[in-house]
């Protein structure tokens, strides 16, 4: 760590092995899933979650190695952000999709005529 | 002591101290902004959920995409998220001339990534599914197309930074912007990896 000059920015402490690291991990983590995928080892929700699963771990990947999150002294402001964002987005994710399933669960096929017929000709 | 032209060392370190919290203020700004541009690709995932099976009798995800095209655009913004690594690295070491290499193959390689991306979107409007076919095609377009304007945005940000910083060299303000521009570019594949799993993976499956 000789070369790193007084006064640099909290938020940039990479070196040359992290960046390769973080790397080398995003990109086999990306080539496991698309083989997964094509080669048809799994199927259905076994499939979706294994891909799921490999994005979240990629993620976090990045997060430590390229955005060098849990590396900053406290206070931790930035990870506390991120946090927050996470509980926005699962909220805004899975609540819509709870929603939906919802409303597609409940509508009769007379009300999905009806709208149909309504929005007929709308489309932007 | 009493020429107040020259500052003691103390005081340098002072001044130095105050920089680094100014800058460090101003970066934490920016990572803000950043988890709240997540929010806006957080609504746009959801609508992209709710209408991927509203095909309208047009294609499903599933027959529609070419993973392989969108594996090349994946690896493309991997590699230019490292490159933009070893960018901010030279630009801590002051190394100018490296600074300049490594953003513009960064630079490169992000435009190469929106051409392929735009090569897609052209292919899909001629073969008839555009964004005006399918409610499940207006949200993918929505989705992807915003994360392709992110991208446009970022590579003009490059340029103006790469002038710059030929005008200026490698500043306190330069070196403050760069990292800026980097922490957005490390975003941008992020929220890839999601666009890539969510939308092209697990299409059809």
């Amino acid at each position: 760590m000789g070369s790193v000059i007084h006064g640099q920015m909290d938020a940039e402490r990479g070196t040359p092995r992290s960046y390769t690291i973080g790397f080398a991990l995003s990109i086999i983590l990306t080539l496991v899933a698309y083989i997964a995928r094509v080669k048809h080892v799994l199927s259905g929700k076994g499939l979706m979650a294994v891909l799921l699963g490999l994005a979240v771990v990629q993620f976090v990947v990045q997060l430590f190695f390229f955005l060098h999150i849990g590396r900053e002294t406290k206070p931790r402001w930035k990870l506390l952000m991120l946090f927050l964002m996470i509980i926005f987005v699962l909220i805004v994710v899975l609540g819509s999709l709870w929603i939906m399933y919802n409303l597609n669960y409940r509508m009769s096929p007379e009300q999905i005529n009806q709208y149909m017929k309504n929005q007929a000709g709308t489309g932007l | 002591m009493s020429d107040t032209s020259s500052l003691t060392a103390a005081e340098r370190a002072d001044t130095r101290e105050e920089h680094r919290q100014a800058d460090n203020r101003t970066l934490f700004g920016f990572w803000v902004y950043i988890m709240t541009d997540c929010v806006l690709f957080a609504s746009l995932f959801a609508t992209y959920a709710v209408l991927h099976n509203n095909t309208y009798g047009g294609s499903p995800s599933g027959q529609l995409f070419d993973l392989s095209s969108a594996l090349a655009e994946t690896l493309l913004l991997l590699t230019s998220s490292f490159t933009c690594g070893l960018a901010m690295l030279a630009v801590q070491r002051r190394r100018k001339q490296a600074v300049y290499g490594w953003f513009i193959i960064t630079f490169l390689l992000g435009v190469a990534f929106l051409a392929l991306e735009l090569v897609e979107f052209h292919h899909l409007a001629a073969g008839g599914n555009s964004w005006r076919r399918s409610g499940f095609l207006s949200g993918f377009f929505a989705l992807v197309g915003t994360h392709g304007l992110h991208i446009t945005v970022g590579l003009t940000w490059m340029v103006a930074m790469l002038i710059r910083t030929a005008k200026s060299g490698l500043t306190r303000a330069n070196v403050r912007r760069l990292t800026m521009l980097s922490l957005f570019w490390h975003f941008l594949d992020v929220v890839w990896i999601f666009i890539f799993t969510v939308v092209y993976m697990m299409g059809g499956v």
